[in-house]
């Protein structure tokens, strides 16, 4: 008789850590032809346009990095809380929750030259994500409230309160569609690169990775998170105040969300309307896990999956598979990504008898 | 305005609107109820109803039967829950991650498998939906009997499943054994249980629950598909198997308290304030989150949630 | 007995781990009717074999026969259909549930759909007579006591009509009287026909209850000596393999000024019933004081209270005249208490870090390794490195990962934390649990030069033998309150046994 059976094995080498997401991505690729071919698409020319949609035209090429800005910041959103194992599902409403402040800033402050208003929004937009993503962190910590639970029901709370404000005091005025006016011309990011749509929001990101990348390597802070995550019981015996660690990681991974949401207003849409996000927030889940957690790993999983998302787009076009392929894709990529990672820790031992 | 409140139809309607709204609740709670009394948290549960509600809407238009296409969705949920299981339970993954990561895929598939079989008309396809049944002597009840006894057959189906599920956990071996294996695994494994297997079984019984949850939605709710037409119930059904501490009646109570929740804000739209309707969308989620924190400091949770089980964990 | 056949035979068992062999090719037999202990020191592989023969763990080599016919046991339920039960150390029962449903939980016996209790029942107290088991069946598992808790975990066996019953260090959590009640039980138990295996380290135990004995030495088997052939004094150098040192010599020092107190304390436990009941203790710099006790006594919570992560419903804690807030840990960090906790690796170690995140837990936001919210790595690689060096940890740096130490190592972790900023007080909360005897020379010494460094040092465990060598005066605890006090000299071995069972003087 054979069966398996699952057994520790010894810590694989750094570079593995490296090697195993993008095998990761590989076999996800490889599954994603059983629903092209279920879509009678042709597989090469599916490919061949996912891949050239994406990366095949300088305006394309752009296209990716400015879809791969707000997963960015969702994903360093959720991976950051997630170190601390703060379940933040909220990154949704807290990219809305930005997304709203920098679209009621952007309309009624007028006057402002756009050295001082963009950085106003930033931080506006970075608290208020923040904000709303330490009501379940207090929630959590005081009430013992589940984390889960409350952040994915904030999300919805934040949606119809966005609703709420768009068929109420943010519609544009004679409009009956959900739509706030547009924002000022001095709350719009520049544009980096010409006939693009290349914004301030993708240096942004970039330096958002580095500023988690600095603390957690190299602040108390980050240290203490890290504790937290690993075993909040032993944190709290060797003197850390787990509530307010739990807390600032929500404000720092809230507000990381929020900036999303900023970027899309300010960067994108320069309105606020209903599906300003689509699942940004629950991409950044997929893009934490793939990205092992790490903040330039996350970066990474944030371009490939905007390569999929603006692939996608193409793709659909040329063949007819459908562009909701791009979400299966995503489904499949985190399932394949936790079983490679589980072979990091595990093998799987044949046993004989 | 006020006074409409009080009037007898509008009473009937809110006690209807409450039981419609509550069965693909109650549905979904029991679902996760049985799942989690057997140390196994599924987050696929959102995406799970959504593929229920998807695959009982498309085998409903292609085939012309309701019962099938209820039937389908209960096999689609528990093809969902196989999936958990060997993710969370044989492989031993985070079962938060693992079943965010169902969601995650059961939400693109819906959508995916649906456009591919409609694309994207202008007015969505309908069916024929489920029509409402009238219990014979109960319906006549003056006041209430309208309300409550005329319910589609899902309905009462959910009504059935509350004490089904609570004698199948209390009082019976297989129950025992469910409950063992959520509290103690070890426990479980040393007198002879299969602890993996009971979890898979629990979680594929759930995830049957949880598809038929799903098609209500398409086949009795509605009659047509939107790709928000979950919209956060499978969320709510887990505040509610919290909120019921993990007992199906208290579940299935909270799920009536939150079908009435979302019954008063659909009549209270109906009676045509000039308010968006957003506002009043807001409300039963809000109040979800309330009930949560009342109750989350008393709950005692099955021990063995969230934890994986594997042999041969330490040396000795 | 030797003529019989074996019930149990186990030919040259192999079983790897990881990074360790813990059963090199080992041969054990069981007869019929006999006990047969399974003497080891901690990690001597002796729980692994017998969770080889349990079908909980495969083997990786050899074959086992039971009544002389070879099987394959690939999980706990082949095991059970052949007769075998096994009895962990750590109880495998339900707290939330009754006793009845915790005895008749995937029972074969147990047929049809729905549950029987009331035949279930009848059988229970039918067992319970017959064997002199008294336990309420109907009674929920968390109101039992741990002795009564055992009661059930061995009606769970007979329940399943077992023949062979392995018992896993089974005296570990009971006292001298209900260790007599136990062994009563089990002498009725092979009256009656069945086999056993008693796994033990306790050397006077095993004499008194076992017929033959099997020593286990790193995963091997060194000696097989028939009890009437024997003595302590032989088994305990076969146990260990080498002469047994002699006592350890704790230099009579006179006490200073008194340094911890604690005064009128009441703790509640996690069901939020009374553990520590007004109690008040008094150390004094230079001075070990030993609470013994049996486990469960209410031990954790007071240690948990001390340390600042349990709080109390009445009562001071105090250093130095300081009295000290309830939750809050860091403070004992501030006043110099050094916490050794009795659970390593849940409450001490973040096992999924690097030992010098470990190392720097306490004091990471220190001037010394932090400034403005910035650690200063630098620093922190020293200090990591010279602890490593000044407490012998064995590693292959400051970078490895915490988990993948041995028990004595990730207790040398612990005590280089605790111990390095010099604290006044130390409270070791069962040090030694669990480790070889190398590593519990090693924590017993630097606990004895800690207090001749001027430590006043709590010591809190169950092992008499730990206790009797390292303190100067000795308190037992009992259902939650103090029920006696002497000093080390004064102090005899039955009247703290006593004092442990509840039995004033």
């Amino acid at each position: 008789m054979i069966s398996f059976r699952i057994v520790k094995r010894a810590p694989l080498p750094n570079w593995a850590k490296v090697v195993i997401p993008i095998i990761a991505i590989l076999v996800t690729l490889i599954l994603s032809a059983i629903p092209i071919l279920i879509a009678r698409g042709n597989l090469w020319k599916s490919y061949y346009y996912l891949f050239y949609g994406a990366l095949g035209t300088r305006f394309n090429l752009l296209e990716t990095f400015v879809k791969a800005s707000p997963l960015t910041f969702t994903g360093l959103a959720v991976a950051f809380a997630f170190r601390a194992k703060f379940w933040n599902i909220g990154a949704e409403g807290q990219l809305l929750a930005g997304a709203i402040v920098a679209t009621w800033i952007g309309i009624s402050f007028n006057g402002f030259s756009p050295f001082v208003l963009i950085p106003i929004i930033l931080i506006a937009g970075f608290i208020a994500g923040g904000i709303w993503a330490s009501i379940p962190a207090l929630l959590k910590t005081k009430l013992r409230a589940d984390d889960v639970v409350t952040t994915l029901l904030l999300n919805y709370v934040m949606i119809h309160f966005m609703g709420t404000l768009l068929f109420g005091p943010l519609q544009q005025p004679g409009s009956s569609w959900p739509r706030s006016p547009e924002i000022v011309e001095a709350a719009k990011y520049p544009i980096l690169l010409a006939r693009s749509r290349f914004h301030l929001g993708i240096p942004l990101a970039l330096l958002a990775v580095i500023a988690v990348w600095f603390i957690n390597k190299k602040t108390v802070l980050g240290y203490q998170t890290k504790a937290v995550g690993v075993n909040i019981r032993a944190a709290h015996f060797g003197g850390i105040n787990t509530t307010s660690v739990i807390v600032k990681t929500a404000l720092i991974s809230g507000g990381l969300a929020g900036l999303a949401g900023v970027g899309e207003v300010c960067g994108i849409q320069y309105h606020l309307l209903m599906d300003l996000s689509p699942g940004y927030g629950y991409s950044g889940i997929v893009i934490a896990m793939l990205g092992n957690l790490h903040p330039v790993g996350v970066f990474f999983a944030a371009l490939f999956f905007s390569v999929i998302i603006v692939g996608a787009q193409s793709m659909s076009r040329m063949t007819g598979v459908p562009t909701y392929i791009a979400e299966v894709i995503q489904g499949l990529a985190l399932i394949v990504m936790l079983i490679a990672i589980l072979f990091t820790e595990f093998k799987i031992k044949v046993v004989r008898k | 305005m006020i006074r409409q409140i009080f009037e007898i139809s509008f009473i009937t309607g809110l006690l209807g609107a409450t039981m419609r709204m509550a069965t693909p609740i109650i549905f979904a709670t029991l679902g996760e109820i049985i799942t989690e009394r057997a140390g196994v948290l599924n987050l696929g549960i959102e995406g799970t109803m959504l593929m229920g509600a998807m695959t009982g809407f498309l085998v409903t238009m292609s085939t012309g039967s309701l019962w099938f296409g209820v039937l389908m969705a209960a096999v689609v949920g528990m093809l969902l829950a196989l999936l958990m299981a060997f993710l969370a339970v044989y492989l031993g993954l985070s079962q938060h991650v693992s079943g965010l990561g169902i969601t995650l895929f059961g939400t693109g598939l819906a959508m995916f498998i649906y456009r591919l079989h409609f694309g994207s008309p202008t007015v969505p396809p309908t069916v024929q939906p489920f029509k409402e049944v009238a219990i014979p002597l109960l319906s006549k009840i003056p006041i209430l009997g309208e309300g409550i006894f005329v319910q589609y057959s899902l309905t009462y189906i959910s009504w059935i499943m509350i004490p089904v599920v609570a004698i199948l956990l209390y009082k019976t071996h297989i129950g025992l054994k469910i409950r063992v294996v959520g509290e103690n695994p070890f426990a479980a494994d040393t007198v002879g249980v299969n602890v993996n297997l009971t979890r898979t079984l629990s979680l594929v019984a759930g995830g049957a629950f949880m598809g038929v949850g799903g098609a209500f939605l398409t086949l009795a709710h509605q009659n047509m598909f939107l790709i928000d037409v979950v919209g956060g119930r499978g969320w709510v059904s887990i505040a509610m198997v919290i909120f019921g501490n993990w007992d199906p009646l208290k579940g299935a109570l909270g799920a009536l308290l939150f079908g009435f929740l979302d019954g008063f804000q659909l009549r209270l739209q109906a009676l045509g304030f000039h308010i968006p309707f957003h506002l009043f969308l807001m409300i039963p989620y809000l109040l979800t989150i309330i009930a949560l924190i009342s109750v989350s400091r008393r709950a005692v949770i099955p021990a063995g949630l969230l934890k994986p089980y594997r042999r041969e964990e330490k040396g000795g | 007995m030797e003529e019989k056949t074996p019930v149990v035979e186990m030919r040259s068992i192999r079983k790897e781990f990881l990074d360790v062999v813990a059963n090199k090719d080992i041969d054990f037999k069981l007869y019929p009717g006999e006990v047969c202990a399974l003497l080891g020191e901690n990690g001597a592989g002796k729980t692994t074999l017998m969770n080889i023969l349990f079908g909980y763990y495969a083997n990786d080599g050899g074959e086992i026969f039971i009544r002389g016919e070879k099987v394959e046991l690939s999980s706990p339920k082949d095991a059970i259909l052949k007769g075998i039960g096994m009895i962990h150390q750590h109880f495998t029962l339900v707290p939330s549930q009754t006793v009845l449903e915790n005895i008749i939980i995937g029972a074969e016996s147990e047929k049809g759909f729905f549950l029987d209790l009331n035949r279930a029942r009848e059988r229970v107290l039918e067992l319970e007579d017959r064997f002199g088991l008294k336990v309420d069946p109907d009674a929920k598992v968390w109101t039992l006591s741990v002795g009564e808790q055992q009661r059930v975990e061995i009606l769970k066996a007979l329940y399943r009509e077992v023949d062979i019953l392995i018992m896993d260090e089974p005296t570990a959590v009971l006292a001298p009287k209900e260790v007599e009640d136990l062994f009563s039980t089990l002498k009725s138990l092979v009256a009656s026909g069945k086999s056993i295996v008693f796994i033990s380290h306790k050397l006077h135990e095993v004499i008194e209850i076992s017929d033959r004995i099997v020593v286990l030495r790193n995963g091997e088997v060194v000696a097989e000596r028939k009890t009437k052939d024997t003595n302590t004094k032989e088994l305990a150098n076969l146990m260990v393999g080498r002469e047994v040192l002699e006592r350890l010599k704790k230099k009579k020092a006179k006490v200073g000024e008194p340094v911890l107190r604690v005064e009128g304390l009441t703790v509640l436990n996690d069901k939020g019933l009374e553990a520590v009941k007004g109690i008040s203790l008094t150390v004094h710099e230079r001075e070990v004081v030993g609470i013994a006790g049996v486990s469960g006594n209410g031990q954790t919570e007071l240690v948990e209270a001390i340390f600042g992560i349990r709080d109390y419903v009445s009562g001071t804690i105090s250093v130095r005249e300081r009295s000290l807030k309830m939750g809050k840990p860091a403070e004992r960090v501030e006043v110099g208490i050094g916490r050794i906790p009795e659970d390593r690796i849940e409450t001490g170690l973040l096992m999924d870090l690097t030992i010098k995140e470990n190392l720097i837990l306490e004091n990471h936001t220190s001037p010394e390794f932090s400034r403005n919210g910035l650690l200063n790595h630098a620093r922190i690689n020293d200090f990591s490195d010279r602890l490593i060096r000044e407490f012998s940890i064995k590693a292959s740096g400051r970078e490895t990962i915490t988990k993948s130490l041995s028990g004595g190592n990730l207790q040398k972790v612990i005590l280089a934390r605790e111990l390095s900023g010099k604290p006044g007080v130390i409270i070791a909360s069962q040090p030694t649990r669990g480790l070889d005897v190398g590593a519990m020379e090693y924590i017993h010494n630097k606990i004895l030069e800690e207090k001749d460094r001027g430590a006043a040092v709590l010591l809190i465990s169950e092992d008499l033998d730990e206790i009797f060598d390292l303190s100067d005066r000795i308190i037992v605890m009992y259902e939650g309150r103090l029920m006696g006090e002497a000093s080390a000299e004064s102090a005899s071995r039955e009247k703290i046994g006593l004092w442990m069972s509840g039995v004033a003087k």
